[in-house]
């Protein structure tokens, strides 16, 4: 295996594309990294948060008297505490004004609560045990005030309204052509209700972080993090300059959205400037899913008109969410939502509305897939309803309607880069080989299919953008600084392979630096499949401008025509006389004798676009889109209802996998990801109450719920990221849960249209189906 | 308080405990082997598994005075950089590990069950994780990994020797 400093391939990589071993992997199976928790200070005090047990109140009182008794206590934070008791919601670094998504959230509640587990009051102890005794000591009296707990009923003139100006959010809407005209030429109409629930992201790491006063009186907060970015929130509710508040993220146990928005680090920032101790906050797996946020409920209401021939022409959706109690990025879900809602379909008619609405239910915000998973759910069991109203094989009636590179969806964004669906879709059915037989009587089995695209990159109108700093140190290694926070796809190892590659170095030479607000050079958030595209761009960018100082220092020294010059082996080198080289050990110190940097910095601009048009929904949104299309054969138990996942394969064209490893390990993880969607995940909620609080009562797929899921990666070169790279984190669950149902309805013949499948409803529906 | 002495990864080690004080609470907060991870306290995820005598155990559900004279391996005690087990070196290897945390007691409990049956098939090395749940992976490099590590140790094993 190649280390990155020898000569190309036949491809013309020395290291992309391998399956490199990623240098953060080392640390992690030996026990030496240090995670959010993992960390701790001289005279650290231990805090807890007080949550409200009711999911709408009035607060009457506090009286912290009690918590203040208890031995060890030494702060007790409420509303009347925060300088600014107020958080945005707003997309962190950006530029652009989003003026109506601009969403607020209380630090602590004050006067009212409005979802069960929010957050009242602050204890902060010199242990564990007496920041607990504390928050017990904390007693708040509440009075009920009605709830709504149903998005729709949220929506009814009589309901209990959260904000003065109604429970509604956001609206969206797309228009293209005449969905009247549409389903005049229809020969077959399938229409259709889905829904999906509650979600958590149930990550391993809770929530964490320590946090204390620098020598300098910055407030340095090492929080399990997806954006360091969020200095800027913390010093906004302390009336502090940005500059007084730094956020280290350390490798992070697990993202996927939950630890995009304010997690803990704002707690954390307040008792540490209000008590001027180191404080550690992590909370516990019940806190974790008490705690915002979820994945959101859709309600989705499609039909779909198609000729006979199987030609679609006409679609309406309405897309309603359950925003929860606060509206974090709730409407920009929605935005996502509405502009995958057709999926990779060409429909000349097109009418989707959306909107996203307030209840007392727990908030709601982002998670892998971010609006794009739910309607998936419901495009693609459409798409099999459809080919099977007309007698049409499920995969032909797809590939007669997928879209074509130059084409462009509902909303008005011309597709830019290829686009292979159809061999994804052949190629991931193709790989389950022939139909399996049923492992025995009473079982069923069945195949299903379903393609997705999915956006990578941020909404182009926020002007995203990426920095990073590279340097050649004097001993001749490579360092690389950029305020990526690793949430585990391997970020941080991508960087450093792309900077292998570039400067001829091995990976083993090249150390990283990576996500700390005040001493990496700010790369955004590790969210929305980003980070590959734009760190990456920003890498690649840095180590090419570094490649051409190097290069033309080394050209000096070997008396050699720029073009002449390669870097390889941690060496400059003449191509023609490879002999005849330089270490980058001596071209350092020769940079540093010739006045030439020995460092690249760079920042590298998302293409820029205009805001969408809000009352036709057309425009361009995303800077480009991940294809990809999922199969599996699943067994059904007729007895039971319970469906196992025989067989998975993924094909997605990735554009360039950069680490076949991690690009392979996002698709196989991100199918165990929807497995559970599709079948175990729910976070039972009634009345505002959360049933399921624990990892015994609200599901993941374990070892042996997941089959071994065959990866089939495609490389177009066409994407946007580096070396023609897309992103895979989000698009990899995305077509899980479609093809399971559709699997499902080729077993037993019944449509289940909510998620998740479970034995119960499975069974009930199967039941149903045999009443004459 | 209690004064209890165990051997933690070989090394005695002596602390004072309280009787309610769990196994996962000791080895994190008093004997800083932060290695073992909190992810539940309540048996369900597997991420604080460590052996005890060489049997892998959630730690969250054993008293720390359970733990007194008897062997305690975390992660830290299967290898090093410099002498990896076989499972920590397929594991970086494959890409077995992404964010990490579950890593350790996913190590451990492999560590356990390979050495109970050294030719393990995939599904045998599933059922014995079955309670050691990952996130991000989706388990399928975990078990290339847990497979080509029960390969090389059982062709390090020398022929005829006891198992």
């Amino acid at each position: 295996m190649s280390d990155g400093s020898s000569t190309p391939g036949p491809d013309g990589f020395r290291i992309v594309g391998q399956r490199a071993p990623r240098p953060d992997a080392s640390d992690k199976v030996f026990g030496l990294t240090r995670y959010a928790d993992d960390f701790a200070m001289g005279g650290m005090l231990h805090a807890k948060v007080v949550r409200s047990p009711r999911p709408s109140a009035r607060i009457v009182r506090i009286d912290r008297s009690a918590a203040e008794a208890v031995p060890g206590v030494r702060c007790v934070l409420t509303a009347r505490d925060v300088p600014h008791n107020v958080l945005f919601s707003d997309v962190p670094g950006q530029t652009t004004t989003v003026g109506p998504l601009r969403a607020r959230t209380q630090v602590l509640a004050d006067e009212v609560v409005r979802f069960l587990g929010e957050p009242v009051a602050l204890v902060a102890a010199e242990t564990e045990e007496a920041a607990e005794e504390g928050a017990r000591g904390v007693a708040v009296e509440y009075a009920d005030v009605p709830g709504v707990f149903d998005p729709e009923a949220a929506m009814g003139p009589d309901a209990p309204r959260l904000e003065p100006t109604g429970n509604v959010i956001s609206r969206w809407k797309i228009r293209k052509g005449d969905v009247e005209a549409g389903f005049r030429e229809a020969d077959v109409v399938v229409e259709r209700s889905y829904r999906t629930p509650f979600i958590d992201h149930a990550f391993i790491e809770p929530e964490a972080g320590v946090a204390w006063l620098d020598e300098n009186g910055v407030i340095t907060i090492r929080v399990a993090t997806q954006v360091i970015e969020h200095f800027r929130d913390v010093a906004n509710v302390l009336g502090l300059p940005h500059s007084r508040v730094r956020i280290i993220a350390p490798y992070i146990g697990g993202g996927f959205g939950g630890k995009e928005d304010v997690t803990v680090e704002v707690f954390l920032g307040l008792l540490v400037w209000k008590t001027t101790r180191p404080v550690r906050l992590c909370y516990s797996r019940e806190e974790s899913i008490l705690s915002p946020t979820k994945r959101h409920p859709f309600v989705m209401r499609y039909k779909h008109g198609a000729r006979r021939d199987g030609t679609l022409v006409a679609l309406e959706v309405e897309l309603i969410s359950d925003a929860g109690a606060y509206a974090y990025l709730s409407p920009l879900t929605l935005l996502y939502g509405m502009v995958h809602a057709a999926g990779p379909y060409r429909i000349p008619h097109v009418k989707v509305d959306g909107v996203s609405v307030l209840t007392n239910n727990p908030p709601t915000s982002a998670f892998r897939g971010f609006g794009s998973a739910q309607p998936a759910f419901a495009y693609e069991s459409q798409m099999d309803e459809l080919a099977r109203a007309l007698g049409l094989d499920p995969l032909a009636f797809r590939e007669r309607n997928y879209l074509r590179k130059g084409e462009r969806l509902a909303s008005g964004q011309e597709l830019e880069t290829a686009v292979w669906l159809p061999e994804t879709a052949r190629r991931a059915s193709d790989a389950l080989g022939p139909r399996r037989a049923p492992s025995g009587p009473g079982k069923r089995v069945g195949r299903g299919v379903a393609s997705a695209l999915t956006s990578y990159g941020r909404i182009v109108w926020l002007h995203d953008w990426a920095s990073a700093w590279v340097e050649l140190q004097m001993d001749g290694t490579v360092l690389v600084r950029t305020g990526v926070p690793d949430i585990g796809g391997g970020q941080a190892a991508s960087l450093v392979q792309i900077t292998a590659e570039l400067l001829g170095v091995a990976q083993a030479d090249i150390a990283i630096h990576i996500g700390d607000s005040a001493l990496t050079p700010l790369a955004g958030t590790t969210t929305a499949t980003r980070q590959l595209y734009m760190s990456g761009s920003a890498v690649h960018k840095a180590a090419s401008e570094l490649r051409a100082t190097l290069t033309a220092q080394a050209a000096e020294l070997l008396a050699a025509p720029l073009e002449a010059v390669d870097l390889a082996d941690g060496a400059a080198l003449r191509r023609d006389a490879p002999d005849r080289r330089v270490a980058f050990r001596e071209l350092a110190a020769a940079c540093a004798r010739a006045h030439r940097p020995r460092s690249a910095f760079a920042i590298y601009q998302a293409p820029a676009g205009q805001v969408m048009d809000f009352e036709t929904g057309q425009g361009k949104v995303f800077p480009d889109f991940t294809f990809g299309s999922q199969a599996v054969d699943v067994e059904v138990d007729e007895a039971t209802g319970e469906v196992a996942v025989l067989a998975l394969a993924a094909c997605y064209d990735v554009g360039r996998a950069i680490n076949r490893n991690s690009v392979e390990g996002q698709m196989e993880g991100g199918a165990a990801m929807g497995l559970g969607y599709a079948l175990l995940e729910e976070d039972r909620v009634a009345e505002g109450v959360t049933l399921t609080p624990n990892l015994m009562t609200y599901l993941i797929p374990t070892a042996l719920d997941v089959p071994d899921v065959t990866t089939i990666v495609l490389e177009s070169g066409e994407g946007m990221g580096p070396w023609g790279a897309r992103g895979i984190g989000e698009p990899a669950m995305v077509p899980t849960a479609p093809a399971i149902a559709n699997g499902v309805r080729d077993a037993v013949g019944v449509r289940l249209t909510r998620l998740p499948i479970t034995p119960e409803r499975l069974w009930r529906a199967m039941q149903e189906a045999r009443r004459p | 308080m209690r004064s209890i002495e165990l051997t933690l990864n070989g090394t005695r080690v002596r602390t004072t405990v309280e009787p309610h004080e769990t196994l996962l609470g000791v080895l994190r907060q008093r004997l800083a082997a932060t290695e073992v991870k909190s992810g539940c306290e309540r048996g369900d995820c597997g991420a604080c598994a460590v052996l005890l005598d060489g049997r892998a155990i959630n730690s969250c559900l054993a008293l720390a005075i359970q733990a007194d004279g008897r062997a305690v391996t975390t992660v830290r005690g299967l290898g090093t950089p410099e002498t990896p087990h076989p499972l920590q070196a397929a594991f970086v290897e494959l890409g077995a590990a992404q964010c990490g945390i579950c890593i350790p007691g996913m190590l451990v409990t492999l560590y356990a069950a390979l050495a109970a049956h050294h030719d393990a098939s995939r599904r045998e090395i599933r059922e014995a994780i079955g309670g050691n749940l990952c996130r991000c992976t989706g388990y399928h490099k975990i078990v290339d990994a847990a497979l080509a590590a029960a390969r090389r140790l059982l062709e390090s094993r020398p022929t005829g020797a006891p198992s």
